[in-house]
């Protein structure tokens, strides 16, 4: 290493380092094999296919991860800072070394749980799970495992060495097959909608029950990697960067955009069908109560881990106001209930906000953290359930009424509603995306504002703020009562989205993934919080076997987060400012460039 | 002018709210108790075995919360991930008590097999809480403090729900140790023979702990890193082997909590571990977090109040099944303590800019 003379008879050392470090890699990709497999996570994908009749999701979890040793082997050894950068062969070699130990672990599995049963300790571990491995063929397939993980992982470390102009083509075609399969039923149902005569075209590439056809796989593989080829070699880049350009510089232009983005927000539900539409509406609904916590917690930094409060607070409210049940006490339309709700949200954000202003920091997360959990029990005692409920909680709330409500008969009775009722998700929709442009027009003035500024001051130096003529108090409660209000109208519309609400609709759950959505998005950026509940929200309710591992992924999501991006997907400007303020001025420029 | 009228409001309103906090506070326990004890809906025996039974739960939370508080000792961060920890030692200590007593080995010789069982969990929940150390906390050390707190709660997620996925969503019942059935009688009130022995073995851990802490030499380092990070690191203690102790401490108290908890409740759950964890972080904050034997004190005192408070401070108020109430009692006080005084009852160390 110090000298290039001595670099010769140095070969054998290093063959033999590569050899150790990659039978370090294969151990532990041969764990995190086993961790997916043991987890469930294999076996519950395997059951929704990619390509119908070729590939399943768990087949296509376990192929990715080998990849994943493949590359992570190769990028090791090729480290160029290393001086002694592996050459192709060997680092093809050593890759597949690597590959072969991870799956033969898998392997291993199968071996001794054919023998020993281990399902009283592992539940996943079974037959089926077995037989996925094995390919089907049992026992005496056990072998192929290995090698198709030793090949795998040999093929990834070959394609990381090769030239960006061919390798970016087969990625972004592998990913787009695996992105277009993932949602397969999503856009097939969206392609039906707009008009059913494309039906036979969307039948083409999208297979019966889930995944692609062979076809539509082929088509959107040639097309992806088309399109990156061209990309790649530069055909289209100058007219691409010409067009946004012209676009940055017009700005009639950028609100034509903005005005086609909340066309197709608006079309959505329309084509999209009840189950989307509903699942639309709860991503809206987590939108709102980001936006709020994104004040509470993205501008001035108050750690809010007890929002669920104010959505409960919301929720009974509207729920008592409105509900025709035993529970209704007014019997009013949701359209007065609505503001009542936030308002009673923000009387609550302002009596809860009073007590534990002067907490700071982590301390806050748990004192609110405790303010959650005791909204939750109290509503669902028996103490209080002559009046909320109780388990039983609230139902029978009535559904919003554009036009005239008839007058309240009887309880159990729903009012009539002489005009358009907004029953369905499909329609619930809109009411929701009002919430949302509401919220999101007062966030943005609010930051641009003064108020903001004071925020962002508290959040940065509580002290420096106050020495600057900030009203410490004032400006706190202002944004804890004004984040309490978002939350409680979104409590408001799930009730009557609903129809009920019960106390454990209330959950610690729906606080943490408020505040993931923000992580997620970027704390304190108003697109962050879209980019947030999509990710969060609507993501897991498509994937509907993901959802009993949503909360595995969040755990992970959040760890790699704070390693790798602590900024959040779509930051505000000064956020990554401040977190990328050491490296080279290139990811200065850049953050300039986009406007959050 | 009037921005300062109107400072001056709100500050007035916030000590208005923060004084009816206390008197509603105080009104309901004086009020509550002096009700419940003229009404004598309870007897001597029943206020007895409360007591035991909180004093017992309280030596659980006490040991989950030496964990909480040593880690907040040296690293200044709130383990949220500690109730998983206790939860993986909950789970471990299963695994193994169930194979023992297949094999019939815990109730023939069940002293042996519990202590087997406790160390088991307790070197698994450290092995745990050393590989959480290191994937997500060691790599934050220089991060901003809202950070780490955001990688601890992540952590706590993806533990649970890997326990869930790994073993299942069930809940599972805990192998009975028939020793440990029954009641002794003691001054002519009979007590429950399993709190008793969970009583005396949280203590005897906290003894350990504490001598432990006190007197060996990497005890001495993990309280110098506690003291002043920097300059025990120039006194030449090695910082991330002092950590990397308190973690594998914290966890062991914690894993061995897990068996006490489940010899309890005899039963174990992916979930179990959330409110014992922040029950024990509020034992924690109320002994003065960073405070060893506050910790122990904070906690049986939890344990005390969360037991015989629904009985004792509601009963007489007539709310309907006070029980219910046990957990908002808890974590009422978590929120008082945090508000009225966040350096605790022994606390030490003021809470200063940032904490």
């Amino acid at each position: 290493m110090l000298d290039g003379g001595r670099q010769e008879p140095m070969t054998t050392r290093e063959i033999r380092l590569d050899i150790v470090r990659a039978v370090r890699i294969g151990l532990l990709g041969g764990i995190v094999f086993l961790y997916l497999t043991l987890v469930g996570l294999v076996g519950a994908f395997s059951e929704r296919p990619l390509i119908s009749g070729f590939i399943s999701l768990g087949q296509t979890l376990l192929l990715l991860s080998m990849l994943g040793v493949g590359y992570v082997t190769a990028r090791l050894l090729g480290n160029p800072s290393a001086k002694s950068a592996a050459p192709q062969g060997r680092a093809i070699f050593m890759s597949s070394l690597a590959g072969f130990i991870s799956g033969g672990i898998l392997a291993m599995l199968v071996i001794i749980g054919q023998r020993i049963d281990v399902r009283d300790v592992f539940v996943n571990a079974t037959t089926e799970l077995y037989q996925i491995l094995t390919f089907g063929r049992g026992l005496p397939g056990v072998w192929l495992l290995p090698i198709v993980s030793g090949v795998a992982a040999g093929i990834s470390a070959a394609a990381s060495r090769l030239p960006g102009k061919i390798r970016s083509p087969i990625v972004w075609g592998l990913a787009s097959v695996a992105f277009f399969g993932l949602f397969s039923s999503l856009f097939r149902t969206i392609l039906t909608g707009i008009s059913p005569g494309l039906s036979p075209f969307a039948r083409l590439f999208f297979a019966p029950g889930e995944g692609l056809t062979p076809g539509g796989a082929a088509v959107f593989l040639i097309f992806a990697a088309g399109a990156a080829a061209s990309r790649r070699l530069g055909g289209q880049t100058r007219v691409a960067k010409a067009i946004r350009s012209k676009v940055a510089a017009n700005p009639r232009l950028r609100w034509l955009g903005y005005a086609l983005l909340v066309l197709v927000a608006l079309l959505l539900p329309q084509v999209s069908g009840p189950f989307l539409s509903q699942v639309l509406a709860l991503v809206g609904l987590y939108v709102l109560m980001g936006l709020g916590l994104n004040i509470t917690l993205g501008f001035a930094g108050l750690f809010d881990l007890g929002f669920v409060a104010f959505f409960a607070i919301g929720a009974y409210t509207m729920g008592l106001l409105t509900s025709y049940g035993p529970q209704g006490l007014v019997h009013i339309s949701f359209w007065v209930a609505a503001p009542i709700a936030m308002l009673v949200a923000m009387l609550g954000g302002l009596f809860l906000g009073m007590p534990v202003l002067g907490i700071r920091g982590d301390y806050l997360a748990i004192a609110t953290l405790g303010f959650g959990e005791i909204a939750r029990i109290v509503v669902g005692s028996d103490f209080l359930a002559p009046w909320l409920g109780g388990s039983q909680g609230i139902i029978g709330i009535q559904k919003p009424c554009v036009g005239r409500l008839g007058p309240f008969v009887a309880e159990g009775v729903p009012r009539d509603c002489f005009g358009l009722e907004l029953v369905g998700p499909q329609s619930m929709y809109y009411v929701v995306v009002a919430g949302v442009v509401v919220a999101a027009l007062v966030a943005w003035r609010l930051r641009e504002g003064r108020l903001g500024r004071a925020w962002m001051g508290i959040r940065e130096d509580e002290d420096v703020a106050e020495a600057l003529g900030v009203n410490l108090v004032g400006t706190k409660l202002l944004a804890y009562s004004l984040g309490a209000g978002f939350a409680g109208l979104s409590g408001g519309i799930f009730a009557v989205l609903v129809g009920s609400i019960f106390d454990s609709s209330m959950q610690l759950f729906v606080s943490i993934n408020v505040v993931a959505l923000l992580i997620v998005g970027g704390m304190g950026s108003l697109p962050g919080v879209f980019v947030g509940s999509l990710f969060l929200i609507g993501l897991p309710e498509l994937l509907r076997e993901f959802s009993e591992y949503r909360l595995l992924f969040y755990g992970l999501a959040l760890i790699v987060m704070m390693q790798a991006k602590p900024e959040g997907l779509w930051p505000s400007a000064t956020v990554r400012r401040e977190l990328h303020a050491g490296e080279e001025p290139t990811a200065m420029s850049e953050a300039g460039a986009n406007p959050a | 002018m009037y921005r300062a009228l109107t400072e001056r409001l709100a500050d007035w309103g916030i000590v208005a709210v923060l004084w009816a906090f206390r008197i509603a506070v105080i009104l309901i326990v004086v009020v509550g108790s002096v009700l419940t004890l003229v009404k004598g809906t309870y007897t001597r025996d029943q206020w007895i075995d409360l007591a035991i039974f909180g004093l017992s739960q309280g030596g659980i939370y006490a040991l989950i919360a030496l964990g909480y508080t040593m880690v907040y000792g040296v690293l200044r961060m709130i383990n949220f991930a500690h109730g998983e920890i206790f939860m993986s030692g909950a789970f471990a200590g299963y695994f193994l008590a169930t194979a023992l007593n297949r094999a019939g080995t815990l109730n023939a010789n069940p002293v042996l097999a519990l202590a087997t069982v406790t160390v088991f969990a307790m070197a698994v929940s450290a092995g745990v809480a050393l590989l959480v150390e290191r994937v997500a906390y060691r790599p934050l050390r220089q991060a901003p403090r809202l950070v780490p707190l955001i990688s601890a709660i992540g952590a706590s997620f993806f533990l649970q729900y890997t326990v869930r996925g790994l073993f299942g969503p069930g809940v599972y019942a805990y192998p009975d140790i028939l020793a440990l059935q029954g009641e002794w009688i003691i001054f002519g009130v009979g007590i429950l023979k399993r709190q008793v022995v969970i009583i005396i073995a949280a203590v005897i851990m906290m003894l350990i702990l504490y001598t432990f802490v006190m007197r060996t030499k990497i005890g001495k380092a993990v309280r110098a890193v506690s003291e002043d990070r920097e300059v025990a690191q120039l006194m030449g203690i090695s910082v991330d082997r002092a950590i990397v102790v308190t973690f594998a401490l914290g966890a062991a108290m914690a894993g061995a909590a897990g068996v006490l908890y489940a010899q309890i409740f005899r039963q174990v759950n992916f979930f179990m571990g959330f409110v014992p964890g922040i029950k024990a972080f509020t034992a924690a904050v109320l002994g003065g977090i960073g405070n060893v034997p506050g910790a122990m004190l904070g906690g049986l005192f939890l344990g005390l109040v969360e037991s015989v408070g629904p009985s004792l401070f509601l009963d007489g108020l007539g709310i309907v099944a006070p029980y219910q109430l046990k957990d908002a009692i808890a974590f009422t006080m978590l929120v008082l303590v945090l508000i009225f005084r966040p350096s605790g009852i022994l606390g030490e160390r003021l809470v200063t800019k940032r904490a």
